[in-house]
């Protein structure tokens, strides 16, 4: 049988022409608007409470909207996007270093490997300086210089120092700003909260999302919710790899449900893999943390000259060190973006040079920057950070530079959206990492904040108005068939993974199917060896249906429940994630083929057949899923050989 | 290591509730607490009983969503550390190590270790915010804010709402964390409009679910994970007081 077939092109068809600059004001003005006193009669579901769940549930809320929002953490504080740690981009040119919205626009563009569309980018490059303004306003405790004004510094992909931060908890800090939006929200009775909720199922009735069904987590109570739009904002799925900096319970259950209730799949080959994290230490390792890349501002990294060389670092004489980033690529140094910083960090260890007990580490060195800034400075900019580390690993990066390897980090891929962020299910809107829809093939240091903010606070709810004008839709009820059958289908699923009582856990099946993606589909993948991997998820899933003990019930707290239920959806995403992988015979970005590779070992992309969004269909859990192109045009970056150098 | 375990189970909040001992073995200095108890968890299961349930996510230390008692200390005895990032190489070979849930009234427990912390949501929708709807934002260089007020607003927003203040405190008080918002919002130029209104708000929400009132035991401090301190309840009640003898004026002053 073959692994995929092929479909219909597909386009964007919201999106205005013309210029670039003009576009999302035109798209607004053509919208259509809902007035005040009929936004009381129009309900939106929002699944998710991170940047992007939270700002926009807070914000359609404000405007009169009825939401209900749901998180599976007991607050909705606690979204994985509390744990961003370095920054958030804006093209507020406070620095007078060139910057720009064109500059911004055209660095995410080019940081994306020119996979991703003018028209989204441009949006989200001018629509980051009201990011800004609306954060401070709210409070948010940016750091500052000594006038009182925005401190900014520099990350990965870009020459100008445009990331405003709050020390290393920038994610924290944007994050409660909208959660206390959000919270004023929910006194004003605007917006229903349900955390401690996991939706399990989409309810689409006459073509449109029309509800959910979701499991109380405390009481195990399964329950289908109703409304005029569903809003998905549920993250990422960097967990499909089990080890990843993401936080535990990241899932892709919401967007996968989603996807088989016909939402297409865009890119779910496009995974991040950022290069400073802290490297694996042992087999019940359960999560990798991130040291800000921020850390990249002032720190060098480094390995021996020589393979093998096992001296202590301090003991390593100047000249027998490669900074390896410096001399490859000398116009960004120890600043290029990830993608390649971790291919770099890879590269040395696997030709013999890496550091540490498993010679899977590189050096991060603070030394040169300790000495010409002060221990103080050092201190104030990353004192956090450099706690952190010490916390886990028991060594002082003041004195013993740190040790860092790549991990999963970020997905660019999701649930297709058009320039509306719609899905091609109507009523179904995706916002922040859920979605595909601004990153192309590799996403630049904090801009996934200045994502997931842009399109919670700005841009879904001027779009989301031109699609509820035409509603309220006919009302719909728990006993609508379709509603019935979703429901059932939950019930069925949760009452096989309690029946299989067999002889293995979640955890050792998750960490099994893991080690295939991170082996087969990770930092370097190839024809062969996605095929192998796929025929390895295949029989590891067949073995998890019989194998698998899921202890207890589902009438109550059961958290091994609620791990299998995404462990099983994860299995079925991983198998996509290889056929997107396979099928994308070129290397862009974060998706690095062997085959596909320039004289110096540098991506090879070939504009010629893949300059354009894959978006997968499903068509059942056993037939080839339907490959939709939507092609990229490029009036305005004009794509090349990207270069660091 | 080897390391005899006692734990708290109960399997609702209807339960009474016990300690149960489980010896665990070949624990590994550079696990985290949480990933022993993973390992403790995965032979629960293989032996067919129910794995203990905790609440974590980020295991980074930054969601506030774990939290035990760990030998009668919350979070256990690193300071400044919250129990994910807390390490097994600061125990010792053959330890007993009694793990409980925060305990107090605001926050009923769920399961096992699992507490219900809803009370903070609470508080913080009686007036932990600053009213900015989205789109009213004035340009951010409008209003500088001195660099010292900024940081210190910035020690106290660290806060991750895990409750270990309140589990430490003989009263079962959440002052610190009421009063790490208000210093937040109250030292920026942008939460001086509500000031007044938001201390009396979030006060009044403190009592009526149910924490008990602060006596300034500085326990709540101690425990900290990230060291908010005790002078931000200081501060919350002089703009109480302040805000008390307002009341009777022009309201939203
Ligand atoms: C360690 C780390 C550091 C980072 N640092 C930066 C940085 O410095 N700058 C930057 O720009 N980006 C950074 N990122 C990336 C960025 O944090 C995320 O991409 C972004 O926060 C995602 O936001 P979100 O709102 O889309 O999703 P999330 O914040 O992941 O929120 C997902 C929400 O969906 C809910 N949810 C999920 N599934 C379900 C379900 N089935 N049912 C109900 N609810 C569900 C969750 O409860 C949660 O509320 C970092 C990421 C990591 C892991
Ligand atoms: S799990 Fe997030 S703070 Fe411990």
């Amino acid at each position: 049988m073959d692994l995929w077939q092929e479909g219909d092109p597909i386009a964007d068809t919201t999106a205005p022409d013309g210029p670039v600059e003009t576009r999302w004001d035109r798209r607004r003005f053509a919208a259509r608007l809902v007035n005040p006193a009929n936004r009381r009669k129009l309900t939106v579901i929002v699944v998710g409470t991170g940047l992007a769940g939270g700002s926009a549930a807070a914000t359609l809320g404000e405007l009169g909207y009825r939401v209900k929002s749901y998180c599976y953490q007991d607050s909705p504080r606690r979204a994985h996007s509390i744990a961003a740690q370095g920054g958030i981009n804006a093209a507020k040119n406070y620095r007078n270093d060139g910057d720009s919205v064109h500059r911004l626009f055209y660095d995410t563009v080019k940081g994306g490997d020119f996979r991703s569309r003018e028209s989204n980018v441009h949006r989200l490059a001018q629509v980051s300086v009201e990011i800004i303004d609306q954060c401070v306003a709210q409070g948010v405790p940016f750091a500052r210089e000594y006038g009182g004004l925005l401190d900014t510094r520099s990350f990965g992909g870009a020459q100008v120092q445009r990331t405003f931060y709050a020390r290393g908890q920038t994610g924290q800090q944007l994050l409660l700003g909208a959660y206390q939006a959000l919270e004023r929200q929910i006194a004003a009775g605007t917006v229903e909260m349900n955390s401690r909720h996991e939706m399990l199922e989409l309810v689409v009735v006459d073509g449109r999302a029309r509800g959910i069904v979701v499991r109380d987590l405390v009481t195990g109570e399964i329950s289908t919710e109703f409304a005029d739009a569903v809003v998905l904002a549920s993250g990422g799925y960097g967990n499909v790899f089990y080890l990843s900096t993401n936080a535990k319970g990241c899932n892709v259950t919401a967007t996968w449900r989603a996807h088989r209730k016909g939402a297409y799949f865009a890119n779910p080959c496009y995974t991040q893999i950022h290069p400073t994290c802290i490297p694996v230490s042992g087999g019940y390792q359960s999560k990798l943390t991130l040291m800000s890349e921020s850390l990249r501002n002032d720190g060098r990294v480094w390995v021996p000259k020589a393979k093998g060389d096992d001296r202590a670092p301090r003991d390593i004489p100047e000249n027998e060190r490669d900074y390896y980033l410096e001399r490859m690529y000398p116009a960004f140094g120890n600043l290029v973006p990830r993608d390649i910083a971790s291919r770099a960090a890879k590269n040395v260890c696997d030709s013999g040079h890496g550091v540490g007990p498993t010679g899977l580490g590189v050096y991060l060195d603070f030394a040169d920057a300790i000495g010409r800034l002060g221990r103080n400075a050092v201190e104030a900019r990353y004192g956090n950070l450099f706690e952190m580390y010490e916390r886990i690993t028991g060594e002082d990066p003041y004195r013993v530079p740190m040790r860092i390897y790549p991990a999963v980090h970020y997905t660019m891929g999701g649930l297709w959206v058009d320039y509306d962020l719609q899905s091609t299910v109507p009523g179904l809107f995706v916002i922040g990492e859920a979605n595909f829809s601004d990153h192309g093939a590799n996403r630049l240091g904090a801009s996934a904040l200045m994502q997931g903010l842009a399109d919670g606070y700005f841009v879904l709810p001027n779009t989301i108005a031109d699609y509820l004008a035409a509603g309220p839709f006919a009302p719909v009820d728990a006993n609508h068939p379709e509603a019935v059958a979703a429901r059932a289908d939950v019930e069925d699923r949760l009452a096989r993974l309690l029946a299989v009582d067999g002889d293995r856990t979640v955890d050792s099946f998750h960490r099994e199917l893991g080690q295939i993606m991170w082996e087969h589909c990770g930092m370097e993948r190839t024809d062969a060896g996605l095929r192998k991997a796929i025929g390895e998820i295949r029989a590891l899933r067949e073995q998890f249906w019989q194998r698998v003990r899921v202890p207890g019930d589902g009438e109550r707290l059961n958290q091994a429940l609620e791990k299998a239920g995404r462990v099983a959806d994860f299995f079925e995403l991983a198998e996509l994630m290889c056929v997107d992988a396979l099928h994308r015979e070129e290397s862009c970005g974060g998706h690095f083929r062997a085959e596909h590779q320039t004289p110096d070992g540098e991506a090879q992309r070939d504009d010629e057949r893949f300059a354009y969004v894959a978006a997968w269909e499903y068509t059942g859990s056993d037939r080839p899923a339907v490959l939709h192109r939507e092609n990229l045009t490029f009036e305005y970056v004009h794509p090349s050989q990207r270069s660091y150098k | 290591m080897n390391l005899t375990l006692r734990i708290w189970r109960q399997s609702g909040p209807g339960d009474k509730g016990r300690m149960v001992t489980y010896p665990v073995a070949d624990i590994s200095p550079d696990m985290s607490f949480l990933e022993m108890l993973d390992v403790l968890n995965e032979r629960l299961t293989l032996a067919g009983e129910e794995p203990v349930a905790f609440d974590h996510d980020c295991r980074e230390g930054i969601c506030g969503a774990c939290g035990m008692v760990i030998n009668g200390n919350a979070h256990g005895p690193q300071r400044g550390t919250t129990a994910c990032q807390l390490h097994m190489r600061h125990f010792t070979d053959g330890e007993t190590i009694d793990i409980e849930p925060w305990r107090a009234r605001a926050f009923p427990v769920v399961k096992d270790l699992v507490v219900d912390r809803n009370a903070f949501d609470r508080i913080i929708a009686a007036g932990g915010y600053v009213t900015a709807p989205t789109g009213s934002a004035p340009e951010a260089h409008a209003t500088p804010v001195a660099k010292a007020n900024a940081d210190a607003a910035f020690e106290a927003a660290a806060c991750i709402g895990c409750g270990a203040c309140v589990a430490a405190c003989p009263n079962g008080s959440g002052m610190l964390f009421t009063a790490a918002k208000v210093t937040q919002l109250g030292l920026l130029p942008q939460g001086q409009p509500e000031r007044y209104t938001r201390v009396l708000g979030m006060v009044d929400a403190h009592d009526e679910a149910g924490f008990g009132g602060c006596t300034n035991a500085g326990e709540c401090t101690a425990v900290c994970p990230k060291g908010i301190p005790l002078s931000t309840i200081g501060r919350l009640n002089r703009d109480y007081l302040r805000a008390t003898a307002k009341r009777g004026d022009t309201p939203g002053t």
